[in-house]
Protein backbone atom coordinates (compact mmCIF):
# COMPACT_ATOMS: atom_id res chain seq x y z
CA UNK A 1 0.00 0.00 0.00
CA UNK A 2 1.71 3.64 -0.97
CA UNK A 3 -0.74 5.36 0.70
CA UNK A 4 -0.14 6.53 3.61
CA UNK A 5 -2.17 6.65 6.82
CA UNK A 6 -2.36 8.45 9.96
CA UNK A 7 -4.96 7.10 13.06
CA UNK A 8 -5.44 8.88 15.57
CA UNK A 9 -7.16 7.86 18.73
CA UNK A 10 -8.71 9.56 21.92
CA UNK A 11 -11.49 9.65 24.69
CA UNK A 12 -12.02 11.50 27.59
CA UNK A 13 -10.73 15.32 26.53
CA UNK A 14 -11.07 13.71 22.53
CA UNK A 15 -13.08 17.22 21.47
CA UNK A 16 -10.35 20.06 23.00
CA UNK A 17 -7.22 17.85 21.79
CA UNK A 18 -8.64 17.18 17.70
CA UNK A 19 -9.75 20.94 18.07
CA UNK A 20 -6.66 22.01 18.76
CA UNK A 21 -4.54 19.66 16.33
CA UNK A 22 -6.95 20.06 12.96
CA UNK A 23 -6.39 23.41 12.03
CA UNK A 24 -2.85 22.75 11.61
CA UNK A 25 -3.94 19.76 8.71
CA UNK A 26 -2.92 22.02 5.40
CA UNK A 27 -5.53 21.49 2.66
CA UNK A 28 -2.07 19.84 0.59
CA UNK A 29 -2.86 16.91 3.40
CA UNK A 30 -0.77 14.05 1.63
CA UNK A 31 -2.58 11.44 3.74
CA UNK A 32 -6.02 9.97 5.04
CA UNK A 33 -6.44 10.99 8.59
CA UNK A 34 -8.52 8.71 10.23
CA UNK A 35 -9.74 9.01 13.83
CA UNK A 36 -11.29 6.99 16.57
CA UNK A 37 -13.50 8.57 19.29
CA UNK A 38 -14.55 6.94 22.00
CA UNK A 39 -18.85 8.62 22.90
CA UNK A 40 -21.11 7.80 25.73
CA UNK A 41 -24.30 8.18 23.34
CA UNK A 42 -24.99 6.57 20.30
CA UNK A 43 -26.26 9.92 18.48
CA UNK A 44 -23.67 12.08 18.25
CA UNK A 45 -23.42 12.93 14.81
CA UNK A 46 -23.86 16.29 15.92
CA UNK A 47 -20.08 16.41 16.70
CA UNK A 48 -19.21 16.60 13.26
CA UNK A 49 -19.66 20.07 12.70
CA UNK A 50 -18.12 21.14 15.70
CA UNK A 51 -15.01 19.77 14.38
CA UNK A 52 -15.54 20.23 10.81
CA UNK A 53 -15.49 24.49 11.44
CA UNK A 54 -11.67 23.48 13.02
CA UNK A 55 -10.60 21.45 9.51
CA UNK A 56 -9.89 22.62 6.18
CA UNK A 57 -10.35 18.73 4.51
CA UNK A 58 -13.43 17.48 3.68
CA UNK A 59 -14.70 15.29 7.21
CA UNK A 60 -17.29 12.68 8.06
CA UNK A 61 -18.43 8.82 8.63
CA UNK A 62 -17.07 6.46 6.14
CA UNK A 63 -19.35 3.78 4.44
CA UNK A 64 -18.61 0.40 4.71
CA UNK A 65 -16.49 -0.74 1.64
CA UNK A 66 -15.34 2.78 0.93
CA UNK A 67 -12.14 3.88 -0.56
CA UNK A 68 -9.61 5.70 1.73
CA UNK A 69 -8.51 8.45 0.32
CA UNK A 70 -5.44 10.70 1.01
CA UNK A 71 -6.96 14.49 2.00
CA UNK A 72 -10.02 13.07 3.71
CA UNK A 73 -10.86 13.20 7.49
CA UNK A 74 -12.95 10.07 8.44
CA UNK A 75 -14.47 9.98 11.62
CA UNK A 76 -15.54 6.13 13.16
CA UNK A 77 -19.14 6.42 13.24
CA UNK A 78 -20.65 5.44 17.19
CA UNK A 79 -21.15 1.57 17.86
CA UNK A 80 -19.26 0.20 15.54
CA UNK A 81 -15.55 -0.99 15.09
CA UNK A 82 -14.10 0.67 12.32
CA UNK A 83 -11.41 -1.38 10.45
CA UNK A 84 -9.20 -1.12 7.57
CA UNK A 85 -9.27 -3.74 4.98
CA UNK A 86 -7.18 -2.98 1.94
CA UNK A 87 -7.68 -0.24 0.29
CA UNK A 88 -11.07 0.44 1.87
CA UNK A 89 -13.06 0.73 5.15
CA UNK A 90 -14.65 -2.32 7.14
CA UNK A 91 -17.52 -2.58 9.59
CA UNK A 92 -17.90 -4.48 12.53
CA UNK A 93 -20.24 -5.02 14.85
CA UNK A 94 -18.29 -7.28 17.42
CA UNK A 95 -18.29 -7.31 21.11
CA UNK A 96 -16.59 -3.87 22.52
CA UNK A 97 -12.78 -3.97 23.49
CA UNK A 98 -11.58 -2.71 26.55
CA UNK A 99 -15.23 -1.39 27.03
CA UNK A 100 -15.04 0.97 23.80
CA UNK A 101 -16.82 0.46 19.94
CA UNK A 102 -15.57 1.79 17.93
CA UNK A 103 -12.40 0.74 19.11
CA UNK A 104 -8.93 2.42 19.07
CA UNK A 105 -6.99 -0.79 19.22
CA UNK A 106 -9.02 -2.48 16.15
CA UNK A 107 -8.56 0.22 13.71
CA UNK A 108 -4.66 0.57 14.69
CA UNK A 109 -3.77 -2.93 14.62
CA UNK A 110 -5.88 -3.29 11.08
CA UNK A 111 -4.31 -0.15 9.79
CA UNK A 112 -0.96 -1.72 10.64
CA UNK A 113 -1.12 -4.94 9.00
CA UNK A 114 -2.72 -3.24 5.81
CA UNK A 115 -0.07 -0.12 5.27
CA UNK A 116 3.09 -1.42 7.68
CA UNK A 117 5.01 1.32 7.77
CA UNK A 118 3.30 3.76 5.92
CA UNK A 119 0.97 4.09 8.77
CA UNK A 120 1.08 6.96 11.70
CA UNK A 121 -0.41 6.34 15.05
CA UNK A 122 -1.35 9.07 17.77
CA UNK A 123 -2.86 8.32 21.03
CA UNK A 124 -4.37 11.36 22.61
CA UNK A 125 -5.94 12.03 25.95
CA UNK A 126 -8.07 9.35 27.35
CA UNK A 127 -9.10 7.21 30.11
CA UNK A 128 -8.17 3.16 30.77
CA UNK A 129 -5.74 1.67 28.01
CA UNK A 130 -7.42 1.40 24.55
CA UNK A 131 -5.03 2.24 21.92
CA UNK A 132 -1.84 0.70 23.66
CA UNK A 133 -2.04 -2.77 21.79
CA UNK A 134 -2.86 -1.08 18.86
CA UNK A 135 -0.04 1.51 18.77
CA UNK A 136 2.25 -1.44 19.73
CA UNK A 137 1.09 -3.37 16.12
CA UNK A 138 1.91 -0.46 14.49
CA UNK A 139 5.85 -0.12 16.02
CA UNK A 140 5.81 -3.86 15.07
CA UNK A 141 5.20 -2.86 11.31
CA UNK A 142 8.11 -0.14 11.22
CA UNK A 143 5.28 2.50 11.79
CA UNK A 144 5.71 5.40 13.04
CA UNK A 145 4.22 5.87 16.71
CA UNK A 146 3.68 9.59 18.54
CA UNK A 147 1.81 9.89 22.79
CA UNK A 148 0.35 12.82 23.64
CA UNK A 149 1.88 14.01 26.49
CA UNK A 150 0.44 13.29 29.70
CA UNK A 151 1.29 16.41 31.41
CA UNK A 152 -1.14 18.02 29.13
CA UNK A 153 -3.65 15.34 28.46
CA UNK A 154 -7.04 15.65 29.83
CA UNK A 155 -7.14 12.41 30.92
CA UNK A 156 -3.79 10.35 31.59
CA UNK A 157 -4.49 6.72 31.57
CA UNK A 158 -4.64 6.04 27.61
CA UNK A 159 -1.09 8.07 27.21
CA UNK A 160 0.74 6.12 29.79
CA UNK A 161 -0.77 2.80 28.89
CA UNK A 162 0.35 3.72 25.08
CA UNK A 163 4.37 4.35 26.34
CA UNK A 164 4.18 1.28 28.40
CA UNK A 165 3.36 -0.64 25.68
CA UNK A 166 5.72 1.04 23.37
CA UNK A 167 8.27 3.19 25.29
CA UNK A 168 10.29 4.58 22.70
CA UNK A 169 7.33 6.21 21.29
CA UNK A 170 8.03 9.97 20.72
CA UNK A 171 6.13 12.41 23.48
CA UNK A 172 4.77 15.41 21.72
CA UNK A 173 2.17 18.25 22.91
CA UNK A 174 -0.57 18.83 21.29
CA UNK A 175 1.05 21.81 19.38
CA UNK A 176 4.10 19.66 18.56
CA UNK A 177 1.84 17.53 16.80
CA UNK A 178 0.11 19.57 14.39
CA UNK A 179 3.17 21.18 13.22
CA UNK A 180 4.29 17.30 12.60
CA UNK A 181 1.21 16.66 10.66
CA UNK A 182 1.60 20.17 8.35
CA UNK A 183 4.91 19.20 7.37
CA UNK A 184 4.33 15.67 7.12
CA UNK A 185 5.25 14.70 3.16
CA UNK A 186 3.89 11.68 0.53
CA UNK B 1 11.35 -6.29 18.12
CA UNK B 2 10.56 -6.02 14.32
CA UNK B 3 7.95 -8.52 13.03
CA UNK B 4 8.56 -10.54 9.90
CA UNK B 5 6.29 -9.29 6.91
CA UNK B 6 6.24 -12.57 6.30
CA UNK B 7 4.13 -13.29 9.59
CA UNK B 8 1.19 -11.10 8.62
CA UNK B 9 1.14 -13.36 4.75
CA UNK B 10 1.07 -16.36 6.77
CA UNK B 11 -1.55 -15.64 8.61
CA UNK B 12 -3.66 -14.59 5.51
CA UNK B 13 -2.70 -18.38 3.85
CA UNK B 14 -3.54 -19.32 6.98
CA UNK B 15 -7.47 -18.10 7.23
CA UNK B 16 -8.14 -18.64 3.87
CA UNK B 17 -6.87 -22.24 4.41
CA UNK B 18 -9.17 -22.72 7.50
CA UNK B 19 -12.07 -21.24 5.86
CA UNK B 20 -11.63 -23.54 2.60
CA UNK B 21 -11.46 -26.97 4.99
CA UNK B 22 -14.43 -26.14 7.15
CA UNK B 23 -16.48 -25.86 4.20
CA UNK B 24 -15.03 -29.13 2.60
CA UNK B 25 -15.89 -30.91 5.88
CA UNK B 26 -18.58 -29.06 7.57
CA UNK B 27 -20.49 -27.01 4.53
CA UNK B 28 -20.27 -23.60 6.34
CA UNK B 29 -18.94 -21.50 3.11
CA UNK B 30 -17.17 -18.38 5.20
CA UNK B 31 -14.63 -17.75 1.85
CA UNK B 32 -16.68 -14.47 1.28
CA UNK B 33 -16.90 -13.17 4.30
CA UNK B 34 -14.75 -9.07 4.55
CA UNK B 35 -11.22 -10.24 5.68
CA UNK B 36 -10.63 -7.83 8.38
CA UNK B 37 -13.19 -8.83 10.70
CA UNK B 38 -13.07 -12.60 10.21
CA UNK B 39 -9.68 -12.29 10.45
CA UNK B 40 -10.03 -10.69 14.03
CA UNK B 41 -12.61 -13.11 15.08
CA UNK B 42 -10.26 -16.22 13.94
CA UNK B 43 -7.75 -14.43 16.39
CA UNK B 44 -9.71 -14.66 19.01
CA UNK B 45 -11.25 -18.03 18.95
CA UNK B 46 -7.57 -18.89 18.76
CA UNK B 47 -7.04 -17.22 21.84
CA UNK B 48 -10.38 -18.49 23.39
CA UNK B 49 -9.87 -22.15 22.54
CA UNK B 50 -5.91 -21.67 23.84
CA UNK B 51 -3.85 -22.60 20.63
CA UNK B 52 -0.95 -21.80 19.53
CA UNK B 53 -2.19 -20.95 15.70
CA UNK B 54 -4.60 -20.75 13.26
CA UNK B 55 -3.19 -24.20 11.32
CA UNK B 56 -3.73 -25.56 15.08
CA UNK B 57 -7.46 -24.90 15.47
CA UNK B 58 -7.79 -25.94 11.26
CA UNK B 59 -6.55 -29.58 12.67
CA UNK B 60 -8.86 -29.42 15.57
CA UNK B 61 -12.43 -28.20 13.91
CA UNK B 62 -11.54 -30.99 11.34
CA UNK B 63 -11.57 -33.66 13.65
CA UNK B 64 -13.89 -32.01 16.74
CA UNK B 65 -17.58 -31.32 16.20
CA UNK B 66 -17.64 -29.74 18.99
CA UNK B 67 -14.33 -27.74 18.43
CA UNK B 68 -16.67 -26.79 15.14
CA UNK B 69 -19.57 -25.75 17.61
CA UNK B 70 -17.68 -23.76 19.75
CA UNK B 71 -16.22 -21.93 16.14
CA UNK B 72 -19.49 -21.44 14.84
CA UNK B 73 -20.86 -19.29 18.23
CA UNK B 74 -17.98 -17.81 17.98
CA UNK B 75 -18.00 -16.38 14.45
CA UNK B 76 -21.40 -15.70 13.82
CA UNK B 77 -21.93 -14.06 16.91
CA UNK B 78 -23.38 -10.92 16.83
CA UNK B 79 -24.20 -8.12 19.07
CA UNK B 80 -27.76 -5.92 19.18
CA UNK B 81 -29.75 -4.03 20.93
CA UNK B 82 -33.66 -3.26 21.12
CA UNK B 83 -34.43 -0.33 19.41
CA UNK B 84 -31.06 0.37 18.12
CA UNK B 85 -30.11 3.30 16.11
CA UNK B 86 -33.64 4.93 17.21
CA UNK B 87 -33.22 7.09 14.86
CA UNK B 88 -34.19 4.86 12.58
CA UNK B 89 -37.43 3.38 14.34
CA UNK B 90 -37.95 7.22 14.21
CA UNK B 91 -37.76 7.77 10.49
CA UNK B 92 -39.70 4.22 9.86
CA UNK B 93 -42.92 5.34 11.26
CA UNK B 94 -42.84 9.14 9.42
CA UNK B 95 -41.73 7.79 6.71
CA UNK B 96 -42.07 3.88 5.81
CA UNK B 97 -45.27 3.48 7.73
CA UNK B 98 -47.39 5.63 5.59
CA UNK B 99 -46.55 3.52 2.50
CA UNK B 100 -47.32 0.29 4.29
CA UNK B 101 -50.41 1.59 5.67
CA UNK B 102 -52.89 1.10 2.37
CA UNK B 103 -51.78 -2.24 2.18
CA UNK B 104 -54.33 -4.92 3.22
CA UNK B 105 -51.84 -7.76 4.23
CA UNK B 106 -47.54 -7.38 4.74
CA UNK B 107 -45.10 -9.67 4.58
CA UNK B 108 -41.76 -8.45 5.94
CA UNK B 109 -38.09 -10.27 5.59
CA UNK B 110 -35.73 -9.56 8.54
CA UNK B 111 -32.62 -11.01 7.11
CA UNK B 112 -30.22 -11.65 9.84
CA UNK B 113 -32.12 -11.68 12.71
CA UNK B 114 -29.51 -13.00 15.27
CA UNK B 115 -31.06 -13.08 18.88
CA UNK B 116 -34.14 -11.22 17.61
CA UNK B 117 -33.58 -8.01 19.44
CA UNK B 118 -34.57 -6.06 16.30
CA UNK B 119 -37.15 -8.16 15.50
CA UNK B 120 -39.14 -7.41 18.30
CA UNK B 121 -38.50 -3.85 17.91
CA UNK B 122 -39.75 -3.62 14.68
CA UNK B 123 -42.78 -5.78 15.95
CA UNK B 124 -43.67 -3.24 19.07
CA UNK B 125 -43.72 -0.25 16.58
CA UNK B 126 -45.90 -2.44 14.25
CA UNK B 127 -48.08 -2.80 17.17
CA UNK B 128 -48.41 0.54 18.01
CA UNK B 129 -48.52 1.21 14.23
CA UNK B 130 -52.09 -0.74 14.14
CA UNK B 131 -50.38 -2.51 10.82
CA UNK B 132 -48.98 -6.08 13.24
CA UNK B 133 -52.16 -8.09 13.08
CA UNK B 134 -51.84 -8.10 9.12
CA UNK B 135 -47.92 -8.68 8.88
CA UNK B 136 -46.23 -11.62 8.51
CA UNK B 137 -42.48 -11.20 9.51
CA UNK B 138 -39.86 -13.85 8.22
CA UNK B 139 -36.88 -13.55 10.68
CA UNK B 140 -34.14 -15.19 9.00
CA UNK B 141 -30.39 -16.11 10.62
CA UNK B 142 -27.65 -18.79 9.25
CA UNK B 143 -27.53 -19.48 13.08
CA UNK B 144 -29.74 -22.08 14.61
CA UNK B 145 -28.67 -21.54 18.29
CA UNK B 146 -29.31 -17.38 17.62
CA UNK B 147 -33.23 -18.37 16.29
CA UNK B 148 -33.82 -20.80 19.36
CA UNK B 149 -32.89 -17.80 21.40
CA UNK B 150 -34.37 -14.93 19.77
CA UNK B 151 -37.96 -17.21 19.71
CA UNK B 152 -37.43 -17.42 23.12
CA UNK B 153 -37.40 -13.78 23.68
CA UNK B 154 -35.51 -13.90 27.24
CA UNK B 155 -33.48 -10.81 27.57
CA UNK B 156 -30.94 -9.76 30.07
CA UNK B 157 -33.15 -7.58 33.21
CA UNK B 158 -29.63 -5.77 33.56
CA UNK B 159 -29.97 -4.08 29.40
CA UNK B 160 -34.25 -2.98 29.94
CA UNK B 161 -32.71 0.58 31.40
CA UNK B 162 -30.79 1.20 28.13
CA UNK B 163 -33.57 -0.49 25.98
CA UNK B 164 -36.06 1.70 27.36
CA UNK B 165 -34.15 4.74 26.58
CA UNK B 166 -33.82 3.69 22.81
CA UNK B 167 -37.52 2.51 22.33
CA UNK B 168 -38.04 6.24 24.01
CA UNK B 169 -36.05 8.12 21.70
CA UNK B 170 -37.44 5.57 18.78
CA UNK B 171 -40.71 7.38 19.03
CA UNK B 172 -42.51 5.10 21.62
CA UNK B 173 -45.17 6.34 23.71
CA UNK B 174 -46.29 3.49 25.60
CA UNK B 175 -44.19 2.60 29.23
CA UNK B 176 -41.61 -0.21 27.92
CA UNK B 177 -42.48 -1.80 30.81
CA UNK B 178 -45.85 -3.02 29.12
CA UNK B 179 -43.95 -5.24 26.51
CA UNK B 180 -42.32 -7.88 28.92
CA UNK B 181 -42.50 -9.57 32.19
CA UNK B 182 -39.65 -9.10 34.45
CA UNK B 183 -37.91 -12.40 36.39
CA UNK B 184 -34.87 -12.67 38.50
CA UNK B 185 -32.30 -11.06 36.21
CA UNK B 186 -33.72 -11.38 32.86
CA UNK B 187 -36.93 -10.86 31.26
CA UNK B 188 -39.62 -12.35 29.36
CA UNK B 189 -41.25 -10.15 26.02
CA UNK B 190 -44.63 -10.46 25.62
CA UNK B 191 -45.70 -13.93 23.46
CA UNK B 192 -48.95 -11.48 21.54
CA UNK B 193 -45.95 -9.81 20.33
CA UNK B 194 -44.04 -12.76 18.25
CA UNK B 195 -47.38 -14.59 16.86
CA UNK B 196 -46.88 -13.36 13.34
CA UNK B 197 -43.39 -13.76 13.56
CA UNK B 198 -41.58 -16.94 11.22
CA UNK B 199 -38.23 -17.58 12.47
CA UNK B 200 -36.61 -20.04 10.08
CA UNK B 201 -32.91 -20.87 9.44
CA UNK B 202 -31.73 -19.05 6.47
CA UNK B 203 -28.58 -19.10 4.53
CA UNK B 204 -27.92 -15.60 2.49
CA UNK B 205 -24.42 -17.50 1.27
CA UNK B 206 -25.87 -20.39 -0.18
CA UNK B 207 -29.66 -20.16 -0.06
CA UNK B 208 -32.55 -18.64 -2.62
CA UNK B 209 -35.08 -15.81 -2.65
CA UNK B 210 -37.97 -17.95 -0.83
CA UNK B 211 -40.80 -15.37 -1.30
CA UNK B 212 -41.74 -11.79 -2.49
CA UNK B 213 -42.04 -9.16 0.56
CA UNK B 214 -42.96 -5.37 1.20
CA UNK B 215 -40.25 -4.87 3.50
CA UNK B 216 -36.86 -6.24 3.45
CA UNK B 217 -34.40 -5.45 6.67
CA UNK B 218 -30.96 -6.44 6.33
CA UNK B 219 -29.10 -4.41 8.92
CA UNK B 220 -25.56 -4.60 9.47
CA UNK B 221 -25.11 -7.99 8.06
CA UNK B 222 -23.46 -7.33 4.58
CA UNK B 223 -20.98 -5.49 6.26
CA UNK B 224 -19.22 -8.88 6.82
CA UNK B 225 -19.27 -9.84 3.55
CA UNK B 226 -16.71 -8.89 0.79
CA UNK B 227 -17.47 -7.04 -2.33
CA UNK B 228 -18.78 -10.11 -4.70
CA UNK B 229 -20.98 -12.17 -1.80
CA UNK B 230 -22.54 -8.42 -1.02
CA UNK B 231 -23.29 -8.07 -4.72
CA UNK B 232 -25.22 -11.98 -4.57
CA UNK B 233 -27.42 -11.02 -1.34
CA UNK B 234 -27.82 -7.48 -3.24
CA UNK B 235 -29.48 -9.71 -6.52
CA UNK B 236 -31.16 -12.07 -3.62
CA UNK B 237 -32.78 -9.15 -1.65
CA UNK B 238 -33.45 -7.42 -5.37
CA UNK B 239 -35.52 -10.23 -6.62
CA UNK B 240 -37.38 -11.04 -2.78
CA UNK B 241 -38.45 -7.27 -2.88
CA UNK B 242 -41.74 -6.53 -4.67
CA UNK B 243 -41.64 -2.90 -7.17
CA UNK B 244 -42.53 -0.03 -4.50
CA UNK B 245 -41.06 -2.31 -1.66
CA UNK B 246 -38.67 -0.38 0.69
CA UNK B 247 -35.01 -1.81 1.69
CA UNK B 248 -33.56 -0.71 4.86
CA UNK B 249 -29.44 -1.19 5.80
CA UNK B 250 -27.06 -0.65 8.62
CA UNK B 251 -26.31 3.24 8.79
CA UNK B 252 -22.63 2.73 7.58
CA UNK B 253 -24.03 0.44 4.36
CA UNK B 254 -24.97 2.00 1.04
CA UNK B 255 -25.91 0.79 -2.27
CA UNK B 256 -23.33 3.11 -3.89
CA UNK B 257 -20.79 0.32 -4.07
CA UNK B 258 -23.16 -2.06 -5.51
CA UNK B 259 -24.18 -2.36 -9.41
CA UNK B 260 -27.91 -2.29 -7.70
CA UNK B 261 -27.89 1.27 -7.02
CA UNK B 262 -30.37 2.42 -9.50
CA UNK B 263 -32.41 -0.09 -8.62
CA UNK B 264 -33.54 1.75 -6.19
CA UNK B 265 -34.35 5.67 -4.39
CA UNK B 266 -33.15 6.99 -1.45
CA UNK B 267 -36.06 7.48 0.98
CA UNK B 268 -33.68 8.69 4.03
CA UNK B 269 -30.18 9.50 3.34
CA UNK B 270 -28.79 9.04 7.12
CA UNK B 271 -31.01 5.82 8.10
CA UNK B 272 -30.02 4.07 4.97
CA UNK B 273 -33.77 3.67 4.03
CA UNK B 274 -34.62 2.49 0.26
CA UNK B 275 -37.39 1.60 -2.41
CA UNK B 276 -36.79 -0.31 -5.47
CA UNK B 277 -38.63 1.30 -8.24
CA UNK B 278 -38.10 -0.97 -10.95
Amino acid sequence: MSLKLVVVGASLGALEALRAILPAVPADFPAALIIVLHRDKEETGDLLPLLESRCVLPIGFPLDKEPILAGYVYIAPPNYHLLVEGDHFAFSLDAPEDYARPSIDALFESAAEAYGAMVTGIVLTGMRQDGARGLAAIHRHRGVVLVQSPEEAVATGMPLAALVAVPSAQVLTLKELGKLLAKMTP
Amino acid sequence: MAIKIEDIELEDIEVSLLVEAIYQRWGYDFRDYAPASLKRRIRRIVEIEKLSSISVLQEQVLRDSDCMQRFLDQLVVSVTSMFRDPGFYLAFRTIVVPLLRDRPSLRIWHAGCASGEEVYSMAILLQEEGLLERTLIYATDLDQAALDRAKEGIYRLDLMKVYTENYQAAGGSASFSEYYHAGHGHVVLRKDLSKNIVWAQHNLVTDASFNEFHLILCRNVLIYFNARLQERVHSLIYESLAEGGVLVLGRQESLQFTPHESNYRVLDRREKIFQRVN
